[in-house]
């Protein structure tokens, strides 16, 4: 049967307090805060990122496949799963997978990751989830939704078994978004927890506890998604239990973040889960899936990786909403329309994407971009492609107030690196403050969206302060 | 390798103001400063028998045409010359060689540029490629001043002084862009461009042409100028790494390019010791910082110690080296592809001792110098008196 071979989890640095959202409109505030991107993220950076956080200290050319599950893809038309495979540097010999539409559409890829590798037609796929959703500006979900990415890795081999998989499909009531509509729509709440949330959740839930003869008591935790607590609430009575055993909806710190959000949870529990601990997960949305996770014996949580936790002890507080508006592009404003070359970034995808240089064979020095004729030896074809570090340290840095031939108020970090093994790369900075650059200071790399020439997404890399260990 | 020291002569300068020039256009640019150098000389359009022009920007123009359809120059041969900020001084150099060659007897080499036409803030800058880019011309400079800073313990205020100084030479010259005299503070308290170069440690945006008539020396010596042509002594260019951002092995505290060009026009023009032997120097200055590395990479002073050089007046115009006696860049303004020919109109002005700004006392032999890039290509011409 198929295991967990590995999670991850990501929520963006920034958060934004709900009153602050109420403030701006006028109108009742939901308690706690929510995860906001970056200006520069979207459901494929984030993605990305949980990816990476997933594949801490794994051999990226070990991976089979990559599946990706969004409601919010950049792309309507145009495979997403491909930019993120190639970010994570995995190989191209790989099954790769939008999954969308659907709220469940992350237990859907999981599942269909499950059934790939029990049928042998992969040795470990990897499963990646994101959203980055709008609420109507002064709407109450511009409150509750959030912005986050989960991962999880299936294979053959793993310290987590995932068995009992249920779902139920048919025409529920829930959220939905016509192809026009840019903010998520929704019919009467009430109507809908009761008979689109609730009434599919337990169904499964009860299925899969029934088949596998598994009662509620046994459960370390639930890992049951819900858009809120006292809806998560419903189901938890029918399944028959606890509010202790339930896990941590994220409702306070992070929001609703949509499809990532069971995967996030399922990092949370496994995060705490201690060896043969069994976890029901129960996702829903147009209908649900439920599945157990049964951890073995000598389980233990991989090193190396940040997680739930760890991303969730990292933040920094939006001032105020008019900074999120300014993210989202809440407010029309004139863009700057760069040059661009749907060409050039395909052919360069070896450099742009999977981040690699060159190391000329001849003087072993490393290169970045990977030129044909080595910038110090100046040997002919002599340089063999390598992978670059994700971390280095800051060599030289200006502070722009100009980007893209506009004047900046807040200005651009653009530093200049030195990698751990080698390679300079010229790179901006995101989510620190410019004011704490300094010579010497450690970064780590980030994939983000740098611009949108030839209206297509130019997705590259940038760097951010490594947080002080 | 040969020499082309005294193989070739200018005997004409013109150059408009430089500034923000709304109501002219790039025709109006070329037209006034060929004629002017023409009428300097003493020559016509019908004796102009080649003609190459510098401009880097294509919203300026494009082809041989930018100077041959204003100037009428049809029926003979106008090269467009395109190297970054060193394209007007590149226009000169291929010129030289075509006069030198034998192949023609009397050329004109010019330059433009009409940067107020494009709008926008600072330079445009595009590398070509959709993402590997990423930075502003003062945010690329910006990285020199701030690894100069950390190595050599300069300050923003060392930057401020050549700001200060540069503004005030410039204030003196009816041409240039700017004609205001600063201090250190009004320096210091300006806005940030690109941290650490604020406002005015950037050279103008500028719109300007400037245009020089060459010919053979023993031409020369039957011209309007045969007293007081100036000789050219060495015209040396280089190129050096396109993205030096990616190049683990550059130090941020000079530019190669400049290097290695100041050797080859010093050993061209037999200069040993140039802080000794040159009189004085108009140094590419697009930022402050730029300055400083620059008189460096000259030899005109240590290195690490161009910001004490400056700070002790050794670069004022009765300073032991002149630097920027026009207000270069800073103050003068930098219409692109115009600047190199205005550097040397400026030089051959001087040592003629006839500058229209501040004139350097007993100034005979000058450098000019221009890097763009930052620091992919360099290039010096050095003029002299005749013996």
């Amino acid at each position: 049967m198929a295991k967990i071979a590995s999670f991850g989890a990501y929520v963006p640095l920034f958060r934004l307090s709900r009153q602050e959202m109420a403030n701006a409109w006028g109108v009742p505030a939901v308690p706690g805060e929510r995860a906001v991107a970056n200006a520069d993220e979207d459901s494929v950076t984030m993605a990305v990122a949980a990816g990476s956080d997933c594949l801490a200290g794994i051999d990226p050319s070990s991976i089979d496949g990559l599946y990706f599950a969004t409601t919010t893809a950049p792309y309507d038309e145009k495979q997403c799963a491909g930019v993120i495979a190639a970010a994570l540097d995995l190989r191209t010999d790989i099954n790769t997978a939008d999954f969308t539409g659907s709220l469940r559409a992350a237990t859907t890829a999981l599942r269909a990751a499950a059934d790939a590798v029990d049928s042998g037609s992969a040795g470990s796929i990897l499963v990646v989830a994101a959203d980055c959703r709008l609420g109507e500006p002064e709407s109450m979900s511009e409150q509750l939704l959030g912005d986050g990415a989960g991962a999880v890795l299936i294979s053959k081999e793993g310290p987590a078994t995932l068995r009992g998989f249920a779902s139920t499909a048919g025409e529920q009531l829930g959220a939905w978004r016509r192809s026009e509509d840019r903010y998520v729509r929704s019919f009467e709440a009430k109507a809908e927890t009761r008979y689109g949330y609730i009434q599919s959740a337990v169904q499964v839930g009860k299925t899969v506890l029934e088949k596998e003869s598994v009662a509620p008591s046994d459960l370390a935790k639930g890992v049951i998604t819900a858009g809120d607590p006292r809806s998560l609430g419903g189901v938890a009575r029918s399944l028959g239990l606890d509010r202790g055993q339930l896990q941590d909806i994220l409702f306070m710190s992070v929001g609703n973040p949509g499809v990532p959000l069971v995967l996030m949870m399922l990092a949370g529990a496994l995060e705490q889960a201690k060896a043969g601990d069994t976890l029901l997960v129960v996702n829903n949305g147009d209908g649900a899936d439920a599945f157990l996770v049964e951890l073995a014996e000598d389980f233990a949580p991989a090193a190396g990786r940040k997680g739930l936790a760890g991303h969730l002890s990292e933040k920094r507080n939006l001032p105020n909403y008019t900074a999120y508006a300014g993210f989202r592009k809440l407010m029309k404003r004139d863009e700057v329309d760069p040059r661009g070359s749907a060409l050039t970034y395909w052919r360069d995808s070896n450099i742009v994407l999977n981040f690699h240089g060159g190391r000329c064979i001849k003087c072993g020095t490393v290169m970045y971009p990977i030129p044909r004729v080595c910038g110090e030896c100046a040997t002919k074809d002599q340089i063999e492609e390598i992978k670059l570090a994700h971390t280095g340290s800051v060599y030289t840095f200006t502070l722009d107030h100009l980007d893209d031939g506009k004047y900046v108020n807040v200005p651009v970090p653009r530093l200049v690196l030195d990698l751990e093994g080698g390679g300079r790369v010229f790179l901006s900075m995101t989510d620190g403050d410019p004011q704490e650059v300094e010579i010497g200071m450690s970064v780590e790399l980030t994939f983000r969206r740098l611009h949108e020439a030839s209206s297509f997404h130019n997705y590259y890399w940038k760097c951010r302060p490594l947080p002080a260990c | 390798m040969g020499s082309m020291k005294d193989k070739t002569a200018i005997i004409g300068v013109g150059c408009t103001k430089f500034g923000e020039l709304w109501e002219k256009d790039a025709e109006d640019l070329v037209v006034d400063a060929a004629f002017e150098a023409m009428e300097d000389a003493g020559v016509t359009p019908d004796d102009i028998e080649a003609t190459w022009v510098g401009n880097l920007y294509d919203f300026t123009g494009l082809s041989g045409s930018v100077a041959a359809e204003p100037l009428k120059l049809f029926g003979k041969p106008t090269t467009r010359v395109e190297n970054f900020c060193a394209s007007g001084m590149d226009a000169f150099r291929n010129a030289c060689f075509a006069v030198a060659s034998g192949a023609y007897d009397v050329v004109l080499a010019c330059g433009v540029e009409k940067l107020m036409d494009v709008g926008g803030s600072g330079l445009p800058v595009d590398m070509g490629h959709p993402v590997l880019r990423g930075s502003s011309a003062p945010g690329l400079f910006a990285l020199a001043a701030t690894r100069s800073f950390h190595e050599h313990g300069w300050t923003r205020e060392d930057l401020a002084h050549v700001a200060v100084k540069n503004h005030k030479n410039g204030a003196l010259h009816p041409k240039a862009h700017f004609r205001q005299p600063i201090t250190l503070e009004t320096a210091l308290g300006a806005p940030m461009i690109a941290w650490p170069l604020g406002r005015f440690d950037a050279c103008g945006m500028s719109d300007g042409a400037a245009a020089l008539v060459i010919t053979r020396p023993e031409i020369a010596k039957k011209s309007k100028h045969k007293h007081d042509y100036a000789l050219t002594k060495a015209n040396a260019l280089t190129m050096h790494a396109f993205l030096p951002m990616y190049r683990a092995a550059y130090d941020w505290l000079g530019f190669p390019a400049t290097v290695a060009t100041a050797k080859l026009a010093y050993e061209e023009a037999g200069i040993k010791n140039p802080a000794a032997e040159l009189d004085f120097a108009e140094v590419h200055d697009c930022f402050t910082i730029t300055e400083l590395l620059n008189i460096q990479d000259l030899q005109l002073c240590e290195r690490g110690d161009a910001a004490k050089f400056v700070r002790d007046g050794h670069a004022d115009v009765d300073g032991k080296m002149p630097v920027n006696p026009s207000g270069g860049l800073k103050c003068f303004g930098h219409p692109v592809g115009a600047t190199g020919c205005r550097m040397l109109c400026e030089v051959t002005k001087q040592i003629q001792g006839r500058a229209e700004g501040a004139q350097v006392k007993n100034a005979r032999l000058g450098l000019a110098h221009n890097l763009g890039g930052p620091g992919s290509v360099s290039a010096v011409t050095i003029l002299g008196l005749p013996e």
